[in-house]
């Protein structure tokens, strides 16, 4: 549950490659706690080259209080879609924090993150079983949620269904709910 | 009233669309387009226009064309390009034409760090065009007060006819944070002349009891010139007349200076008690809060003035921070003076030679600073806060 987390305070970092999809499903993950659930967030990114390639990164910080420092130091959960982001952000995360990934492109936890939860997620081969590859961000993003409850399931589906275009929402759904099947089976 | 996450450069530009600018020209840079990417998909919806000029020089002149014309105008840029605009930004001033110049503050000197924030154009605002002048600058340290300054900006570049700096960086620009877009804000509107058109006796340049003029629109029917050069009340140029220069300065410093409390937006946290207050602005301002609320829980006394407004200089608020004049019952209830100031900003010290000029050696001032493209951790605030203690 949300309220287990100490300070009912998360900060989430979401990785991968520039293309994923990575910086849209922060921004949603942001809409769903800050818009729909009206808490307190900060969302920054990776600008420039690094969002069109390379390692790039969506930070989002959650909190019931008001959030001074805007940048994510240690973030509480990390969600890697590719093995280089893994390799760069995992060492940075909390002692007890989640690792969420997916093993189509994480092959290679490294050492300094032994110790966390691992959670793996088929995100890509799962969107790839809907028909459309591209939505791999919304499945992870389902289970990042299933597995940290750090906003409600109303909330994130309401918060994804307010950026799906139009004709897609049915996909961005069974996406979702993909994700969430993923983690309770 | 709107809710939405936005990100700091537009919440900037729902800012300006709320207190009425209907015309923006820009060259884009970062960390700044996206202020004129907002600008462009939404002023032809409000009858406004968007130019993308040739380049920051040719955007800055647009912008005074347009306010001429009685427009509001706005522009917005980084460090590079206030550089080129400084000349056009001086005429501006000269002129008395109303624009708000937006500068997302990012590393240099010269193209520096596109991508990264810094807090080094602080002189430059003040002092980037040449002559003497009263400058206006307004700090955004969150989304929602990107939207509130844009708003004042635009209201006090009205108020004042005078170019005003709204001084954001990259950080503020670049993050996105919940804000409730209000209805309607409050606008203030440049004064027209009272006398009719055509009439011989207007006045272009004569300083009303405030020392700002009555502005008419271009093409309305009043004869004035936007004399760049030195002029007389008249607006006739008046390049040798040395009565004319001294008043026509004097005025153009006074009308700002001397509005420099109503011109002062601040925010304060814990400052009651303090024995260590930090002074900082923007981004900086976020850190230091939260190494405030460490030093507290670690029993430290330390607090926090936040400046939304840099020009002109607030030093009447400082003298407060010394537990003295009228700010001090708002900022030291209990008086008594601090014994460390700390001024925290991205850059090698340009703030902390104001705030050092107020405190006048009643309390130690330090800057904490860094100019490589990172903002300043809490923790290597609290580490400063516990040696100054």
């Amino acid at each position: 549950m949300a309220s287990d987390n100490a300070n009912n305070r998360w900060e989430l970092r979401l990785s991968g490659t520039g293309g994923q999809g990575l910086m849209l499903a922060g921004l949603i993950l942001a809409e769903a706690a800050g818009v729909v659930e009206g808490r307190k967030v900060v969302q920054t990114q990776s600008y420039g080259p690094e969002s069109t390639g390379g390692a790039a990164k969506s930070d989002v910080i959650i909190s019931a209080d008001e959030i001074l420092h805007t940048q994510v130091a240690r973030p509480d959960i990390l969600l890697c879609l590719s093995q280089e982001a893994c390799t760069k952000y995992a060492k940075d995360v909390r002692p007890g924090g989640t690792l969420v990934i997916d093993p189509l492109f994480v092959r290679d936890i490294p050492t300094e993150a032994h110790g966390l939860k691992v959670v793996e997620v088929d995100a890509t081969r799962k969107a790839t079983e809907l028909g459309r590859r591209v939505v791999a961000n919304v499945v992870a993003l389902g289970a990042l949620v299933a597995v940290t409850r750090v906003v409600s399931r109303q909330a994130i589906e309401a918060a994804v269904l307010a950026r799906a275009p139009k004709g897609t929402e049915d996909l961005n759904r069974r996406a979702l709910q993909a994700g969430y099947e993923a983690i309770q089976g | 009233m709107t809710r939405r996450l936005l990100l700091g450069n537009e919440a900037i530009g729902e800012g300006a669309l709320a207190a009425g600018v209907r015309f923006f020209a820009g060259y884009p840079i970062t960390p700044a387009t996206e202020i004129a990417e907002f600008m462009a998909r939404r002023l032809p919806a409000v009858d406004g226009t968007f130019i993308q000029m040739e380049d920051e020089i040719g955007s800055m002149c647009a912008v005074v064309g347009a306010s001429l014309a009685g427009v509001k105008a706005m522009t917005a840029s980084s460090g590079p390009g206030l550089s080129l605009k400084q000349e056009a930004i001086g005429m501006a001033a000269m002129q008395e034409v109303p624009c708000v110049v937006v500068d997302v503050m990012r590393v240099g000197p010269s193209t520096g760090m596109a991508t990264l924030p810094a807090q080094q154009d602080v002189m430059q605002a003040r002092w980037g065009t040449h002559g003497d002048r009263g400058a206006i600058a307004l700090c955004p340290s969150s989304v929602k007060e990107c939207f509130d300054l844009a708003v004042r900006a635009v209201n006090l570049a009205e108020r004042f006819r005078t170019p005003v700096h709204l001084l954001a960086d990259a950080e503020v620009g670049h993050m996105r944070e919940v804000i409730d877009i209000p209805e309607r804000v409050e606008i203030e509107n440049r004064r027209r002349p009272t006398v009719p058109a055509g009439d011989p006796s207007f006045q272009a340049y004569a300083g009303d009891a405030d020392g700002v003029p009555p502005m008419a629109d271009f093409g309305a029917g009043y004869l004035w010139h936007a004399e760049a050069s030195t002029h007389n009340a008249r607006g006739d140029l008046a390049s040798t007349d040395h009565v004319a220069a001294a008043a026509l300065n004097r005025r153009l410093i006074d009308k700002v200076n001397q509005k420099a409390k109503e011109i002062t937006f601040y925010s304060e946290r814990r400052l009651d008690d303090a024995e260590v207050v930090i002074v900082s602005y923007g981004v900086s301002a976020r850190g230091a809060a939260e190494a405030v609320e460490m030093a507290r829980a670690e029993g430290i006394k330390a607090g926090l003035l936040t400046l939304q407004t840099i020009w002109p200089f607030p030093a009447h608020l400082i003298e407060g921070l010394m537990g003295e004049g009228e700010a001090a019952a708002k900022l030291r209830p209990q008086g008594g003076c601090p014994k460390a100031v700390l001024v925290a900003e991205l850059n090698a010290g340009q703030v902390v030679i104001e705030v050092d000029r107020a405190v006048r050696g009643r309390a130690s001032v330090e800057l904490v600073g860094r100019h490589d493209g990172r903002i300043l951790a809490p923790a290597d605030i609290l580490a400063r806060i516990k040696e100054v203690r």
